[in-house]
């Protein structure tokens, strides 16, 4: 990342470097890196299966052998909180990746062609964006099916509007300044243009967003499943448990907090670092 | 056979009826569930007098902004509940024994081998408008179903009548084009709500009026069906609430909590999930009641592998049903036999032997059909029935131990009913279940049936359902209900999971006598059946 | 203001927006269209039930005219729409019977939130603002970042839980009918407005921050501070005009969800807003309710911009001449 700051950012004033890690965005990173842990050393840290029925009782209470208790199927809770965390995570991630590739490429590439493109582009992902998402995805997932990959590639497909907004804002900025300007004088072609002045620009601005994305399908995915057509059955999903233990809340068990918690942390984590990160490149934070 | 004889069939049928009801008290008894049961007749059973009075909340699973008063549609219990069991009456309303009587019709008799069926109308019914009922309404509302360009669900089951004539002012005779003794019952189905009929033909069905026990005060699709009582009900005493009002909840965790919040007094549909937590709730009680509905695996017997009577021996052998019912339907279910008939259906018979969990047995059959081993793909979603995927996981697990390879072919949730029902070759299904033998039969198991889904096509069982279907004589028709169900038991295509039960979440102030199980809601009929204790 | 004076610019500039949404509500209304029609299963299939049988499936598809062809179809709609015709449901009621009284009730919700919520938003972020970086800023926002990532649902079974189960002061169904009466259908009301508070409130407070943050690197506001004014002064004088025109833009975004985005909430409190009409005309193929809800949901989004749009460039006369 050191280039983004060796490039002569917007203007206005110039990057401060410091690498002087204050103290939220350590907290982030120790969140982040805790559950990234998790998802990946799951079956060693789990004390029981994912789908392992370990008790009778359905709603069992907190004891030594499952130490969350059992869900409505009497799985360890705990268990299938750390699996969890491997399946919230990697699709979230992998839907995040699938829409910053699709929105950012296409974002980048309207800015730097303009033109009729760019116009066509707008208008159709402007209409998108005004379809409600959440009913956008209902029909789509209706259409194809509510695989993993049919969720991933359509939450992808309708997030990466988002993400084409902001790119496209960002490497707009970037295009109409005058060095690139003068790049485009002397004759450099389209794709130079982008993969030396635009992309080392925004980097910063699409980092930081990413971050935000990721909390959104997090809980988009969250949402689906809250409408029975996120994550199906037996998979364990933070979402999907949180609903389907709902009803303890009812009777003062805190167990469903639990993974909406993990969801929670989760989010606050990723936006201490996605907060610095931007922070970090606009100078935003040294007011 | 005179017509003496058959009244004397009909008395006997009726008969049939309460033994069955035995039976299902018998094993409701079992279960520690029912309370006193000293005689035969509900009213004996039962010691509470219901009381009258009350505003009566009910939280439903299923509205929909969609629901009309039309009675071509009413697709979910929400709108059958409301117009057909509380606005609306038939002519023949099933008891909760599962027997069938006179609800609108006074009594009916069967002529001509039961091709023809004579029904006399109550004297005295009118409709919520002052209008009195007239055998022209009936007519209409039958013709309503029947006409060619019809969009009723209930136009397939009514080509069998041939022409409704009525007999003077309070007589209906219906011709049909061959014998059906159990013709009553299809009176029963909800979309044969009588309404009141227009000048020229057709039916009012916009003015949401009927005879029932509630007239409709407001009602908004998808949100609530408000009614209040009848003053001029043709039941006795009935109904006892005052006002009713239907309140669509669809989120399983809303409607549990309206109730605990006292929102509601009653819901249906509790999660399987959350009995439990209810009955650790000692304002709340549940009741279970045992259903038509069942959960099955159906197999393309017209295909390989499945065209092998022994395969699909081996495969029923290869589940354990009793791990299914425990751990997916968490034991609110009742283990299935491979037929589709449940056990409070007049003429149930259980085959022999019970299909339980063998791998021996199993493997003997696979190889009986000369196969080490068999491959299976099973399509299936959530959609197919609440647990279908969980049910599927474990049956794969319960097959591979028997050689068997079940692979589970996750379809599309939506369009399944569509797509993978009745085309792909191995596929789960619910059914809604028949109140009657021949019913269940005609609908899914008969060879030109639309809705076999096994494409299964038994010489024997599809004589005996047409001999069945006009046989008077009871006895006989018991042996060649037996029979029938013996045969699918042994060669069908289906691999019936389980049985399920209607559960009822309520409040404990409200009361009800025995729930009828035929269909959701008490029969359609909780609003005219239930009281308030206090 | 300098808006007088170039009136003509800004006239010209509505009129360009609007062109645009029309253009993008018919794109929208083509994709809506081809969606719900390559849906599987039928109107007839969904309200016929289990008695679908394929013959009364096959009158119902002719009665409704789903046996013509997709495009002639989409015409017929099409010509009857731009006459302000939303045409007849699949359930034989006008249409503009099963949605406005739909969309009445979600404006009031989304009203309703949007008062608390916005004010409080831009109020809470120039506290932020205020004392960046330390004590009530950090706490301001760590406690909208926990909102913002708790599910939705989970905020409303939470306010359920507390406010209506234990403490039993508010109602848990918000079912609200023609038939009750207003007091008692703001009683319904607060439960779920509460929670969409909840869930929009950080957003709109984050951007507030940032947007009032963006404004304060400014040159000029070294100027406000050197010439000694205080700085809460410079924040609300100098600052917030100055970024009102990003923060409205966020603000739009999320009166366009309470409009038509809140499903969740809708079906968690059983409230009967538009969301759910348009889930339950999806889930039953309804296509007439479809389309109208698709459209009402993208005029709302296209004006709300439009709005947002405006008051930007009044706030900032600058942009009236940019591009």
């Amino acid at each position: 990342m050191s280039s983004v700051s060796t490039t002569a950012p917007n203007g206005a004033r110039p990057v401060r470097r410091t690498w002087r890690l204050p103290i939220t965005p350590l907290i982030g990173f120790g969140i982040v890196i805790t559950y990234v842990s998790c998802a990946l050393f799951a079956p060693w840290l789990a004390p029981y299966g994912e789908y392992q029925v370990v008790s009778d009782v359905p709603f069992g209470p907190w004891n030594s052998q499952n130490l969350l208790g059992t869900d409505q199927l009497g799985r360890d809770f705990l268990s299938r909180l750390i699996y969890g965390a491997r399946n919230s995570m990697g699709i979230a991630f992998a839907t995040t990746v699938v829409a910053f590739l699709i929105g950012g490429f296409i974002g980048i590439a309207a800015a730097a062609i303009r033109g009729w493109f760019d116009q066509v582009i707008c208008r159709f992902v402007d209409s998108v964006m005004s379809i409600p998402d959440l009913v956008f995805t209902l029909m789509l997932l209706a259409i194809f099916g509510s695989s993993v990959w049919n969720l991933v590639l359509i939450i992808a497909a309708l997030d990466s509007t988002r993400v084409f907004r902001i790119s496209r804002a960002a490497a707009l900025n970037v295009a109409t300044l005058e060095f690139v300007e003068a790049a485009e004088a002397r004759g450099e072609g389209v794709f130079w243009k982008v993969r030396h002045e635009i992309l080392p620009n925004i980097m910063p601005i699409l980092i930081s967003e990413f971050g935000m994305r990721f909390c959104f399908v997090f809980l988009t995915i969250a949402a689906l499943s809250f409408l029975g057509v996120g994550l199906q059955p037996p998979t364990a999903e933070w979402g999907s448990m949180v609903r389907d233990n709902a009803a303890l809340i009812n009777s003062g068990d805190i167990t469903p907090l639990i993974p909406a918690g993990a969801i929670a942390l989760l989010t606050i984590g990723v936006n201490f670092v996605a907060d610095w990160l931007l922070g970090k490149s606009s100078g935003a934070q040294d007011v | 056979m005179s017509d003496m004889n058959e009244k004397k069939y009909w008395a006997m049928e009726l008969s049939k009826g309460r033994i069955s009801r035995r039976e299902f008290l018998g094993r409701t008894l079992a279960l520690g569930a029912a309370t006193a049961m000293s005689g035969m007749i509900p009213s004996l059973a039962f010691a509470e007098e219901p009381k009258k009075g009350g505003f009566f909340r009910i939280g439903m699973s299923d509205p929909s902004q969609q629901d009309t008063s039309d009675p071509a549609t009413w697709p979910a219990s929400f709108a059958q509940s409301v117009f057909s069991g509380s606005m609306c009456n038939n002519l023949t309303e099933i008891s909760p024994d599962g027997s069938i009587v006179g609800d609108l019709a006074e009594s009916f008799e069967p002529a001509d081998n039961a091709k023809k069926w004579i029904f006399k109308i109550r004297q005295g019914v009118t409709f919520h408008n002052g209008k009195s009922l007239t055998v022209e309404d009936i007519i209409q509302s039958y013709q309503y179903h029947m006409t060619a360009d019809s969009t009723s669900g209930a136009r397939t089951l009514l080509q069998q009548v041939d022409t409704i004539t009525a007999d003077g002012p309070n007589t209906i005779v219906f011709n049909l084009k061959a014998g059906s003794a159990d013709f009553p019952f299809l009176t029963a189905d909800y979309h044969l709500a009588i309404m009141e009929s227009k000048d020229g033909g057709g039916i009012n069905w916009e003015q949401m009026v009927g005879t029932g026990a509630f007239v409709m005060e407001n009602f908004e699709p998808g949100v609530s069906a408000k009614m209040k009582r009848n003053p001029n009900y043709h039941k006795n005493n009935k109904p006892y609430f005052d006002e009713v009002e239907f309140i669509g909840i669809a989120d399983w965790t809303a409607r549990l909590n309206a109730l605990v919040t006292d929102e509601v007094d009653a819901i249906i549909d509790v999660d399987l999930r959350n009995t439990s937590l209810i009955e650790r709730n000692s304002g709340l009680k549940l009741s279970r009641v045992p259903a038509l509905r069942h959960w099955t695996f159906d197999m393309d017997t017209s295909v390989e592998p499945f065209n092998d009577p022994n395969v699909r021996l081996a495969l029923k052998y290869a589940m354990d049903r009793d791990e299914i019912v425990k751990k997916v339907f968490l034991g609110e279910a009742a283990r299935g036999n491979d037929t589709p008939v449940a056990n409070i259906v007049p003429f149930f018979k259980d085959p022999t032997p019970q299909h339980g969990y063998d791998i021996e047995k199993a493997k003997e059959y696979l190889k009986k059909a000369g196969l080490e081993t068999v491959t299976a793909n099973l399509s299936c979603a959530d959609t197919a029935f609440p647990g279908a995927m969980e049910a599927a996981a474990l049956y794969k697990e319960q097959a591979a131990k028997a050689g068997i390879v079940i692979n589970i072919v996750r379809e599309a949730e939506d369009g399944y009913w569509d797509n993978v029902w009745l085309k792909k070759p191995f596929n789960a299904s619910d059914w809604y279940g028949r109140p009657t033998c021949d019913w269940v039969f005609s609908v899914g198991y008969a060879a030109d049936a639309a809705w076999n889904n096994t494409h299964w096509k038994n010489e024997r069982f599809n004589e005996l359902l047409v001999e069945a279907r006009a046989e008077t004589d009871q006895a006989k028709r018991a042996e060649q209900y037996a029979e029938m169900q013996q045969i699918v038991h042994d060669d069908g295509g289906v691999i019936t999971v389980a049985f399920a039960n209607w559960t009822y979440a309520m409040s404990s102030k409200v009361s009800t006598a025995e729930i009828g199980g035929a269909l959701p809601c008490d029969n359609l009929r909780m609003a005219e059946r239930w009281w308030f204790t206090s | 203001m300098q808006i007088i004076t170039s009136t003509d610019v800004v006239t010209k500039l509505l009129a360009q927006r609007l062109a645009l949404g029309l253009l993008s509500m018919f794109v929208v209304s083509v994709v809506i269209f081809v969606a719900v029609n390559s849906l599987p299963g039928s109107f007839a299939a969904a309200v016929l039930g289990q008695s679908a049988t394929p013959e009364a499936v096959a009158a119902f598809n002719q009665k409704l005219g789903l046996d013509q062809p997709l495009v002639s179809r989409y015409l017929t709609w099409l010509s009857a729409t731009v006459t302000g015709d939303f045409g007849t449901s699949f359930t034989n009621r006008p249409v503009s019977t099963m949605v406005m009284p739909r969309l009445w009730n979600s404006l009031k919700l989304a009203i309703s939130a949007a008062l608390i919520a916005v004010p409080l938003a831009i109020t809470l972020g120039a506290i932020c603002v205020r004392f960046v970086n330390r004590l009530p800023d950090r706490i301001l926002s760590a406690t909208t970042l926990s909102t913002i990532s708790l599910p939705e649902f989970f905020i409303a079974y939470l306010l359920i839980l507390v406010l209506a189960a234990k403490l039993q002061l508010l109602p848990s169904l918000s079912t609200i009918r023609g038939s009750m009466g207003f007091a008692d259908q703001a009683i319904r009301m607060i439960l779920p407005v509460l929670t969409l508070v909840f869930v929009t409130l950080a957003h709109m407070m984050r951007a507030t921050r940032a947007a009032l943050l963006n404004v304060m690197a400014q040159p000029y506001i070294e100027m406000a501070r050197l010439k000694g004014e205080p700085e809460t002064r410079i924040i609300l004088r100098h600052a917030l005009p100055n970024a009102i025109g990003s923060i409205a833009s966020v603000v739009a975004l999320n009166l366009a969800y309470l409009i038509a985005g809140v499903v969740v909430v809708e079906a968690v409190f059983v409230y009967p807003g538009i969301g759910d009409t348009m889930v339950s005309a999806v889930s039953n193929r309804d296509i007439p309710v479809v389309q109208a809800c698709a459209l009402i949901f993208s005029a709302a989004y296209i004006l709300l911009n439009l709005v947002a749009d405006i008051i930007a460039i009044a706030s900032n006369p600058r942009l009236m001449h940019a591009r």
